[in-house]
């Protein structure tokens, strides 16, 4: 979610630097990635100005040499390449010296034998927007040399904010001022979703029908005539750009806005293209196909929900609109759809179509159905506003199964004995209403009433408790440890064991590896090993598909990547866990059991011989290098063993041994397999 | 007998002059032998003083005494002489080179640095009274996800961030199912951590599919998330040194309730966020907090899983915590890319002694 500040400051604006801000956001679990910056760096010499005359340029065909009046007393001359400018236009200017996106300060030039001092601005020149065919037009009431900025949000910062999944509601600017107002008491403004437009009489003949309310819980429309589709106000196309979105037209505008500000999206039709003038909200059939609004075919199975008009399907619920009744600059006629959909069902079909829009990641966090109604009230004042709309009848609205308001108990003092430090009562009345709650209740019992906001995330006193915690302050808790009765720290004394196994292998001059625990079934394969292993169904690639029986190829890739470096001769260990088939399900509940008997395993690979002295050979990595190693191992396990020849069904190791070991404590014995091979060369080469 | 005692008397007097004159003490044995041997002359008229007349037997055996004795502290004297100056050429001709090398001590072998720092982490909290408990990899869905509160379409679910063998069986995506296998076994208190390897479908210089992480869960009667605080600040000066702030902000996981992220400040910076240059620290990104781990108070719906081995939300509260080894191993040693930790290249493994 980006936020830019400007917008944010409009709800809530504590006298605090926007670094300041985005620190309490953070603190309180709106995590803020950065703060960027939106528009010039610095707004100085950017002013509003005056075209006086506007003449072309005797040198060149394209260009105009403009009078422009900046508050100065005299006027400056600009050449401009727009083909738009005109004498009388008021305009954006940036004087000498002012700082571009770029980060560059803007020089005089002379342009084909005409000083230029200064330049008329176009959208993009300013980050408002990604217009470059012509420069802005201002309107006319703005006194030239007044400052750009104060007019036009050319230089904002923006807060990058990573949202919880279980916070829609700051998916939305009003939402994250509501949090600012929370931590800092800085008084927030209106809602702006409260007022609305009184409705023109008649009706837009449009009829909706919800299907399957397990899928819609709500679908609110309003019909608009009267449309008159155009560019949005520059002040709108700044904000959306800011927050990263590209402005389209003002009806696509007002949606995505609505959308920013409440959280709550919405999707507009062209109502002249909505076939039949019936809404039908359904699950598609399997292998139904659709157009969306990007112009890629969509296939769906019978999970999605769609909504579709008298012929067919004309947009995927809560994900994106279809391309059959998209507005265009021809449409007169809007209907606006504010729905409130199943966010399971929305996050399951985004996911299977690889399609995460804006709509689909608020919805799919679950809104509540009083949002789709505000939202209606905010874009109908826009839609009169800035297209010269006139909302015709009355809301459609079908909800089939109206929400139960909820309310929550909470006792006080629950929430000292949760946080560790008292937290006064007026306190957490306080908070609480700020957030949104309606609070009731005395006698160390409070009753809060969840607004529809907060619906899919508060639904116990302890979701209360957090509330709380995190906006009274995390960072005025104490710091105490456990009264820890009944409880010794102690390793296990197999856990002891393992080290002492380590420590041993260490002091013997090997180096520990660890290697992943997938390996590709043809490692196995190589050392003629049975491939029976436990495979993944979703690997990410066939080298890592099957979890390792044996660790054995683990320590060889090692032995080979080292080799291929320059080091051959690796002596390594490892401890870990191996996986032998099979995997086994369980049912609901699997009471303690395992999906695989786990084993924890040691092993050793000696690729090249120990360290010589200058009046001592080195001893091979052979049979005995190993043996004493592993001798050395059980002794450091207080284990006796007694070795004898053995096979090891047809695998490539030269030389096999098993022993038979007994571990007197605890008292069991258990196979020791293990291996030894001459030569790495022949098993680590390929 | 007069001759006898002239005899003895010569005798005497060549052995001394031979033993004077002798330059080695193998000379000397030489000598010992041919005047006091059990051939010797000498030797031959001590045998024959019993063949003598009665009379001749006490001057004779007398004579022959004494010139034995005479004879024999002479070689001593001489044997001690000699032995003192042989050992001071044999010291002097024996000299022994101390510039060529010793023989080499062991090649000195490595644990991993995730081993060791998963011991430190363990000895920190072994230290605060918590047990080391291990588990399966290869973990049910139902403890993975479900016993966690973790919604039927939860996001984390998704096939994209988890490795599944079967529809009900998967890798573990963190350690987190231990705190329910392990409250299953042992009713409250628990004081426990619980490391090992995870699974994540992930892969970049950020991301490995597998890495390790350290679970804990603290649940008793009157446990606090300020209890939580005291625990990870005790963690972090232990690990991270004793200047060390905790601060916790406000987060979401499925599973506890409150939720906070855990951030110790900047071992680098101070905490400042700037360098002594005056730059800024890198490390902390100039914030002077570095990210450690996710945390919050046991969520009530956990213990629902396992309400029938005493864990009453009304009776029982506690925290729990989940942070990634190799984050701590790449913070304390400035390692930039996690893959380093699983190519097992002997010039990374061998740089942590």
């Amino acid at each position: 979610m980006r936020a830019p500040a400007s917008w944010l400051r409009d709800y809530c604006n504590p006298q605090l630097s926007t670094r300041d801000i985005a620190d309490r956001l953070n603190m309180t679990g709106s995590e803020v990635g950065r703060i960027e910056h939106a528009g010039v760096p610095d707004a100085d010499e950017f002013v509003v100005g005056k075209v006086i005359a506007a003449e072309p340029h005797p040198n060149a065909d394209r260009l105009t040499v403009c009078e422009v009046e900046d508050g100065s007393g005299t006027a400056r001359t600009i050449v401009c390449g727009a083909p738009n400018v005109a004498a009388g236009q008021t305009v954006a200017v940036a004087l000498p010296g002012a700082l571009m996106p770029n980060g560059e300060p803007l020089a005089e030039a002379t342009l084909r034998g005409i000083t230029s001092s200064g330049m008329i601005l176009a959208e993009d020149e300013v980050g408002i927007g990604e217009d470059h065919a012509g420069i802005m037009v201002l309107p006319d009431d703005l006194p030239p040399g007044a400052p750009l900025a104060e007019h036009l949000p050319i230089a904002d910062e923006v807060l990058d904010l990573e949202i919880a999944p279980n916070r829609p509601d700051c998916l939305g600017v009003y939402g994250l001022a509501r949090e600012v107002h929370a931590t800092t008491g800085a008084p927030l403004a209106e809602d702006p979703t409260a007022a609305d437009v009184d409705p023109s009489d008649g009706d837009g003949g449009v009829e909706v029908e919800i299907a399957d309310p397990d899928i819609c819980l709500r679908f609110t429309a309003r019909v608009f005539d009267h449309v008159t589709i155009g560019p949005s106000p520059l002040w709108l196309k700044a904000r959306l750009t800011a927050a990263g979105q590209r402005p389209i037209n003002n009806v696509v505008d007002i949606t995505n806005y609505v959308m920013l500000l409440t959280a709550q999206p919405l999707h507009a039709f062209d109502l002249d293209r909505v076939r039949g003038g019936r809404i039908l909200v359904r699950r598609a059939r399997d292998r139904e196909t659709m157009t969306t609004l990007d112009g890629v075919e969509r296939t769906f199975t019978s999970e999605a929900a769609l909504v579709c008009d008298g012929e067919g399907p004309s947009g995927i619920a809560g994900i994106m609109g279809g391309l059959v009744s998209e507005v265009s600059a021809s449409t007169t006629r809007v209907l606006m759809e504010s729905a409130t959909w199943v966010g399971t069902n929305i996050l399951r079909t985004s996911g299977r179509l690889g399609l995460r829009t804006e709509a689909s990641t608020r919805f799919e966090k679950q809104l509540h159905p009083d949002l789709a109604m505000a939202a209606q009230r905010l874009a109908a004042r826009l839609m009169v506003e800035l297209c010269g709309a006139r909302l015709l009848g009355e809301t459609i609205d079908a909800y089939p199964r109206p929400v139960e308001p909820r309310r929550v108990g909470l006792r006080t003092a629950r929430v000292g004995s949760l946080l560790g430090t008292e937290v006064p009562v007026g306190d957490i009345v306080a908070i609480l209403e700020r957030l949104g709650f309606g609070i009731d209740g005395s006698d160390g019992t409070l009753e809060a009433l969840v607004p529809p906001w907060r619906f899919s995330d508060i639904e116990r006193e302890v979701d209360l408790i957090e509330e709380v915690g995190r906006v009274y302050g995390l960072d005025r808790l104490p710091a105490t440890l456990p009264a820890r009765r009944r409880a010794v720290g102690l390793l296990t004394p197999a856990q002891r064991l393992r080290r002492r196994l380590e420590d041993a292998l260490r002091d013997r001059g090997l180096v520990e590896a660890v290697s992943y625990s997938f390996v590709a079934p043809g490692a196995l394969a190589r050392l003629r090993l049975p491939e029976e292993a436990i495979r993944l169904a979703n690997p990410l690639s066939e080298e890592h598909s099957v979890m390792r029986p044996l660790i054995l190829p683990g320590l060889l890739d090692g032995a080979r990547w080292n080799a291929a470096h320059g080091r051959t001769g690796a002596r390594l260990f490892e401890c870990a866990h191996v996986y032998p088939p099979p995997a086994t399900e369980a049912g609901a509940n699997p009471r303690g059991a395992v999906p695989v008997a786990e084993r924890e395993h040691l092993a050793v690979l000696l690729a090249g011989p120990a360290e010589g002295g200058w009046r001592t050979a080195a001893p091979p990595a052979d049979f005995h290098a190993a043996k004493g190693l592993l001798e050395a191992v059980l002794d450091a396990a207080a284990v006796e063993v007694r070795f004898e020849r053995a096979s090891w069904g047809r695998c490539i190791l030269p030389c096999c041994a098993s022993g038979t070991w007994r571990w007197e404590r605890p008292s069991r014995s258990t196979q020791a397999r293990w291996q030894s091979w001459r030569r790495a060369r022949s098993t680590t080469a390929k | 007998m007069p001759d006898a005692a002239g005899r003895l008397d010569e005798l005497r007097r060549e052995a001394e002059a031979a033993v004077r004159s002798a330059s080695s003490t193998a000379e000397l044995e030489d000598l010992r032998v041919r005047y006091l041997g059990r051939k010797s002359e000498l030797t031959g008229v001590l045998r024959g003083i019993g063949e003598l007349p009665p009379e001749e037997r006490g001057p004779v055996g007398q004579a022959a005494n004494a010139a034995r004795s005479a004879m024999e502290s002479a070689l001593a004297e001489r044997i001690a002489a000699l032995d003192a100056s042989e050992l001071d050429e044999r010291l002097a001709a024996d000299r022994i080179d101390v510039t060529l090398p010793g023989d080499p001590p062991p090649h000195p072998g490595r644990l991993h640095l995730i081993t060791q720092t998963r011991r430190e982490i363990e000895d920190v909290f072994v230290g605060l009274g918590f047990s080391v408990v291990e588990g399966p990899e290869i973990e049910f869905d139902y403890y993975n996800f479900t016993a966690l509160n973790f919604l039927p379409d939860h996001p984390a679910r998704a096939m994209q961030d988890t490795f599944y063998v079967s529809d009900d069986v998967l890798l573990r995506t963190h350690t987190s199912p231990l705190q329910v296998r392990t409250m299953e076994v042992q009713p409250p208190p628990v004081y426990a951590i619980m490391p090992g390897r995870v699974y994540r479908r992930d892969s970049d210089a950020t991301h490995t599919p597998m890495f390790n992480q350290v679970e804990g869960l603290a649940v008793d009667e009157d446990i606090t998330l300020g209890d939580l605080q005291g625990v990870l600040l005790e963690f972090a000066r232990a690990i991270f040194g004793q200047e060390r702030e905790i601060r916790l902000r406000s987060s979401y996981f499925p599973f506890t309730e409150p939720s906070v992220e855990a951030d110790v400040s900047c071992f680098q910076c101070g905490g400042s966020g700037a360098l002594p240059d005056g730059s800024r620290d890198p490390l902390c990104k100039g914030s002077g907090w570095l990210e450690i781990l996710g945390a919050g108070m046991v969520d009530p719906n956990v213990y629902g899983f396992v309400a029938d081995n005493g864990y009453d939300p009304e009776r029982v509260q506690g925290f729990a915590f989940g942070m990634g080894i190799e984050r701590i191993a790449m913070l304390r040693h400035g390692v930039p890319d996690l893959r380093m930790f699983f190519d097992n290249d002997l010039r990374f493994l061998e740089q942590f002694p």
